[in-house]
């Protein structure tokens, strides 16, 4: 955080949340990043991922009760993929946060939480569908988009696609 | 030339060959399946709608593939899809045909190059006899291009096969630059 930087009221409120989190879990998570658009933070230890979504949700103080939205991103330069999670509080305290997860590349695995926010259930398999990582205890842990028998996850940005498909001939 | 430009002669007799009424009552009332799969659907509809009206040419829309003669591949076909394409395809009756609207159908439009769950155009898994340009086509476009569905009919004949009359069709096909020339001259004029 830049010093003297005078922070919008939502950012502030943001900081706020995260305080509270950063107060109950510690090393677990990453300083605050008071991004004007995106304020975030990131989970550094993995399985303590569903915990603090759980806090999150449920704390009087937090009331994350809307996941907005969770999208996937590949940090190939970091051999990392990752999700990023926009979380609300709906109509309670109206703030709202981004918490970033990453994992390794190659058969790399994030704890899911669909069954604190069922919103994650589809948007996890989409993840998983485009960049490879899997969640563990997912209720439903598969492709979501792609044909289930589908070869490689095509938003890597390392992707090539496959040849042929059931002898249908793939590329242009 | 149509059957009725023959003129009916007295009694209301009229010879013609069976070929020509065969093709006459085949072209007059051709059924496409009623699917779309992208937004040249939405194109296809408003020309089923009032304002394009395609009923007047007895095109209508069948919800059954075994009821329907003309498939309009309308949209783009992902590699999902395009095994459902020729499942529909299939369990259409003989003779049908398959009428590809827009660039995605034709071959993969927009998704070409990046599009990698895209079929690069229908023509891949199932044969197509006219192809529609455009992104979506206008309306006007696809009557035009249901009337070339009408012409190939119209070139048919029993024991010819499809590819003859693809042929015939192409050989009698008119260079469309010198009718839109003449019909430009007599609006300027």
């Amino acid at each position: 955080m830049e010093e003297g930087k005078v922070l919008s009221q939502s950012i502030q409120e943001s900081a706020a949340a995260y305080a509270i989190i950063h107060d109950k879990f510690g090393e677990a998570v990453s300083a605050f990043d008071a991004n004007e658009t995106m304020p975030f933070f990131e989970v550094l230890n993995l399985s303590a991922w569903p915990e603090i979504a759980l806090f999150m949700r449920d704390n009087p103080k937090l009331q994350f009760n809307y996941m907005a939205c969770l999208s996937g991103v590949d940090y190939q330069a970091e051999d990392k993929v990752g999700i990023v999670c926009n979380i609300e509080s709906l109509g309670q305290l109206n703030h709202k946060i981004a918490v970033k997860v990453k994992c390794p590349r190659q058969d790399g695995s994030i704890p899911s939480v669909a069954g604190i926010w069922h919103t994650a259930n589809w948007h996890e398999r989409e993840a998983y569908d485009m960049y490879g990582m899997s969640f563990t205890a997912h209720p439903d842990m598969r492709r979501i988009l792609c044909p289930d028998d589908w070869e490689g996850f095509p938003l890597l940005k390392d992707y090539k696609v496959q040849e042929s498909y059931h002898g249908i001939k793939v590329p242009y | 030339m149509g059957l009725l430009d023959a003129g009916i002669t007295k009694h209301n007799v009229l010879v013609t060959s069976v070929d020509n009424v065969l093709n006459w009552a085949r072209l007059s009332s051709l059924w496409p399946m009623g699917f779309g799969l992208a937004c040249c659907a939405i194109e296809m509809m408003a020309t089923n709608a009032s304002n394009y009206d395609l009923e007047r040419f007895g095109i209508f829309p069948r919800s059954s593939p075994r009821q329907s003669d003309l498939m309009i591949v309308a949209g783009t076909v992902t590699m999902k899809m395009a095994e459902r394409v020729v499942r529909l395809y299939e369990q259409m009756p003989e003779p049908r045909y398959v009428l590809s609207m827009g660039s995605c159908s034709n071959c993969g439009g927009p998704y070409w190059e990046h599009g990698y769950h895209v079929l690069k155009g229908v023509d891949r898994v199932i044969p197509v006899d006219v192809y529609v340009p455009g992104c979506p086509p206008r309306p006007e476009s696809l009557i035009g291009g249901l009337m070339k569905v009408q012409e190939l009919i119209r070139m048919e004949q029993i024991g010819l096969s499809r590819a003859d009359a693809l042929k015939k069709l192409a050989e009698k096909s008119v260079d469309p630059q010198f009718v839109i020339e003449s019909e430009r001259t007599a609006a300027s004029a």
